[in-house]
């Protein structure tokens, strides 16, 4: 009782703390371990959110299979740090749009957070979970291999293609 | 109580980072890497509006996402590695044959 907030607090600042240092970072081997912690993070909200399942998945493919995979090309390619100094400046037409864009896409996140602040019909009623989300594996599964079948199989394509693009993209080719 | 909007505000502060990351650095890795905060926060948006909502659906939609940013992170570092190659340099910068 009273403890999920400072706990939401806590993972909170971990997890943006972390991803502010992987963008500031300009050796990406730490940019890739930082990117871990905050994934850890984000695992622990998860299971602020009765999520287990999804923070579990966030560990072991996102922390132990996607950022390993990162580490390694990191490593593989010896990867320089990025080089100092100035990007050219972009003349002043590009950069007032750019300007003009950046105030938008601040002024939508504001006002789609703030839309949903002015809805919140079911807020306490639907933390009520269903029945079934006593045992919140077995729920998953039965709508992912019920509704969700055909976007299950199709997944498995995408995996097939990625596999064989990144063969192929990363060969070397011999003439 | 952690209500619905701290998770909204969080996810926003995370996809604006991201955000900031893809247009501020200039090393495709950690280009990448930014994709993929974005990619999470969007997924922690589902996550907490399945619970708001008391549907399953949400975690059901980051399985999918986070199947799709394995195959886009294998595929796009693949695209690294033959850039690197080609160029031995990660400034996204250094890359413009096909710019007009």
């Amino acid at each position: 009782m009273g403890f999920e907030l400072p706990l939401f607090y806590v993972f909170a600042a971990v997890t943006v703390v972390a991803s502010m240092l992987v963008i500031g970072q300009r050796s990406p081997v730490y940019s890739v371990m930082l990117l871990i912690a905050s994934f850890a993070a984000l695992a622990g909200l998860y299971v602020l959110l009765d999520a287990p399942f999804v923070a579990v998945i966030q560990i072991i493919i996102y922390a132990g299979a996607i950022l390993v995979l990162f580490l390694f090309v990191v490593m593989l390619l010896n990867a320089p740090k990025e080089r100092g100094g100035r990007r050219p400046r972009l003349a002043a037409g590009p950069r007032r749009l750019g300007a003009a864009l950046g105030v938008v896409f601040a002024v939508e996140l504001v006002w789609a957070i703030w839309r949903v602040a002015s809805l919140r019909e079911p807020v306490e009623a639907a933390v009520v979970l269903p029945a079934e989300a006593i045992e919140p594996v077995r729920w998953i599964g039965q709508v992912l291999y019920t509704d969700y079948a055909f976007a299950f199989e199709v997944t498995s394509l995408l995996i097939l293609v990625a596999m064989v693009g990144a063969v192929v993209l990363a060969k070397k080719h011999v003439q | 109580m952690v209500s619905l909007n701290h998770y909204l505000v969080l996810s926003a502060i995370l996809f604006a980072i991201g955000t900031a990351g893809v247009f501020l650095r200039r090393n495709m890795i950690t280009v990448l890497l930014s994709i993929e905060i974005m990619l999470n926060a969007a997924n922690l948006m589902f996550v907490a509006f399945g619970r708001h909502f008391g549907a399953v659906d949400g975690q059901i939609i980051v399985f999918f996402v986070v199947t799709v940013a394995a195959a886009e992170a294998a595929v796009g570092l693949a695209i690294v590695i033959a850039l690197f190659r080609l160029r031995e340099s990660l400034d996204p910068d250094v890359f413009t044959s096909l710019k007009w």
